[in-house]
């Protein structure tokens, strides 16, 4: 993995994806221990900066901080000098001038996080940005297949070619897919969209994606179906005039989730609505993988920190020998 | 992690060259051996003894013994694994990433550890070691066997089982399998 910051799934490319799931795993196990903490990020210093509300996402990047012996500073802009009229970038200068290694930065507008690394010294992580990308919640879904796809068939690997994805939902509003989207591809995997043409980006040039508004047409041939929220507050009655109607063509209800394919996975980057995108007892068969998802968000986020801010701090490495 | 892996964090384009063979594979397999009956003698057999190997160099080395004090008394003996990337001191002067897996399927807490690796140097690996030990429960002892302790200590450990002791220089390299234990030093690839 390149560079001090995550911003996009593309800044690591397959050969970095690959390095932070292998990471991930060494996180899996620390977590199963009595202890599960280790020293490696002691004396570093975490702050999560939500411009934007999110408690899972927040507690996940916490909790991976901490199980690496990082302080954490949290900032919410409800609480915050925000409110007072301060700028962004004078917020930023702030919580620099405290002296952090790292910022987690989630915001409403697409690209603020990448306007931080101007003002900090600090390494910059995505948590979230409009709807340009949510990077960890790729990451954490590709290992989260790579996981479930190893039960299955001996050891994980994240080779995903011969996969097929189907996304399902407000593809247009969703950071989500931006990220799923590229990471899936980059390992491999064959990414169908589903949505109401509303809900699609006004143009998928460039896109490695199929495109499709017939959720029964594709369902059967699906490895994985990932569920995206409906995004009421992004999308507006506009775009989808019924929510009920959505359910009817685009949700999965338990009488679609019977026609899936044997071994077919369940996905969502939750918070759920049940009865909207998914049926409520849907959620909870054991194809379901959200629990899963939640849960591998910690692994994959402490490995992102770890590749982040383990490292040598500037640029010159000693010749020195270790030591054995 | 020990010399072999020290090695894979190198600056690119600098290799091991062997120079001089101290210990050939019959030589490892003895050493083992008598380190295993010394482990019997000083823990007056094998009750709540568990082996502990090194991520990557130990593991190798603690299998071997392992077998051979499962055989010598008869009995089974626990067996894990450990890679003590997260637990360096270094961390910030050179990133280091987990090489292998950590599996301790089971909690320490009451046994004896025997720790695992295949060269004692500064003694760092053994005090990331002990900290991480501490995280899968409170061993009632840890004992430490090397296969080669090589000196230049920098912290106040020393092993209580040791394969062969060899004074070396501090520019030296040296690598155990248990094919045999080899100096030799880092050098400019072959063209």
């Amino acid at each position: 993995m390149s560079g001090r910051h995550l911003l996009s799934v593309a800044d690591l490319g397959r050969q970095g994806i690959e390095e932070i799931l292998r990471l991930a795993d060494s996180f899996k196990e620390v977590a199963g221990r009595p202890i599960p903490r280790v020293p490696a990020l002691r004396g570093k210093t975490v702050a999560t900066l939500f411009f934007e509300a999110s408690t899972r996402t927040r507690l996940s990047f916490e909790t991976a901080a901490k199980r690496l012996s990082a302080d954490v500073m949290s900032f919410s802009a409800s609480t915050s000098s925000l409110e007072k009229g301060e700028s962004l970038r004078d917020t930023i200068e702030t919580i620099d001038a405290m002296g952090v290694d790292a910022m987690i930065v989630r915001h409403r507008s697409s690209g603020v996080p990448a306007r931080v690394t101007a003002w900090t010294s600090a390494s910059v992580v995505n948590a979230g940005d409009g709807q340009h990308e949510h990077p960890t919640q790729a990451l954490l879904d590709c290992y989260t297949i790579r996981e479930a796809l190893g039960e299955s068939g001996g050891r994980p690997q994240t080779d995903f070619s011969g996969l097929r994805i189907g996304i399902v939902g407000d593809v247009r509003h969703s950071r989500v897919a931006r990220s799923d989207v590229l990471a899936l591809s980059l390992l491999g995997a064959e990414v169908v969209l589903v949505a109401p043409r509303t809900l699609l980006p006004p143009s998928l040039e460039g896109w490695p994606v199929k495109a499709t508004a017939d959720l029964d047409a594709v369902l059967g041939e699906l490895d994985v179906v990932y569920l995206l929220r409906i995004q009421a507050e992004r999308a507006g009655r506009l775009l989808l005039p019924d929510l009920d109607e959505y359910h009817a063509r685009f949700g999965l209800t338990r009488e679609r989730a019977g026609r899936l394919a044997e071994r077919a996975l369940i996905m969502h980057p939750g918070p759920m609505i049940r009865g909207v995108e998914i049926a409520p007892e849907v959620a909870d068969l054991p194809a379901s993988l959200v629990t899963r998802q939640v849960r591998n968000g910690v692994f994959v986020r402490s490995a992102v920190l770890f590749h982040l801010l383990a490292g040598p701090a500037g640029a010159v490495v000693g010749e020195e020998d270790g030591d054995g | 992690m020990a010399e072999r892996e020290r090695r894979l964090t190198r600056p690119e384009g600098r290799v091991f060259h062997a120079r001089t063979k101290v210990m050939d594979e019959d030589g490892v397999a003895r050493a083992l051996r008598r380190i295993a009956h010394e482990v019997i003698e000083r823990n007056h057999g094998l009750s709540d003894v568990v082996v502990v190997g090194l991520q990557t160099g130990g593991v190798p080395l603690a299998e071997r013994l392992r077998a051979a004090l499962s055989e010598i008394e008869g009995v089974p003996v626990p067996f894990g694994s450990l890679d003590v990337a997260f637990y360096r001191d270094d961390l910030s002067l050179r990133p280091v990433l987990p090489q292998e897996v950590t599996e301790i399927p089971f909690d320490l807490t009451g046994t004896t550890v025997v720790l695992v690796d295949d060269v004692l140097y500064t003694g760092r690996t053994v005090r990331a070691a002990l900290d991480a030990l501490a995280d899968h429960g409170r061993a009632r002892a840890v004992q430490l066997a090397v296969m080669v302790d090589r000196g230049h200590r920098e912290l106040p450990i020393r092993p209580d089982y040791v394969g062969k002791n060899l004074p070396t220089r501090a520019d030296e390299l040296v690598d155990v399998s248990l094919d045999g234990v080899v100096i030799g030093e880092l050098g400019e690839e072959a063209p």
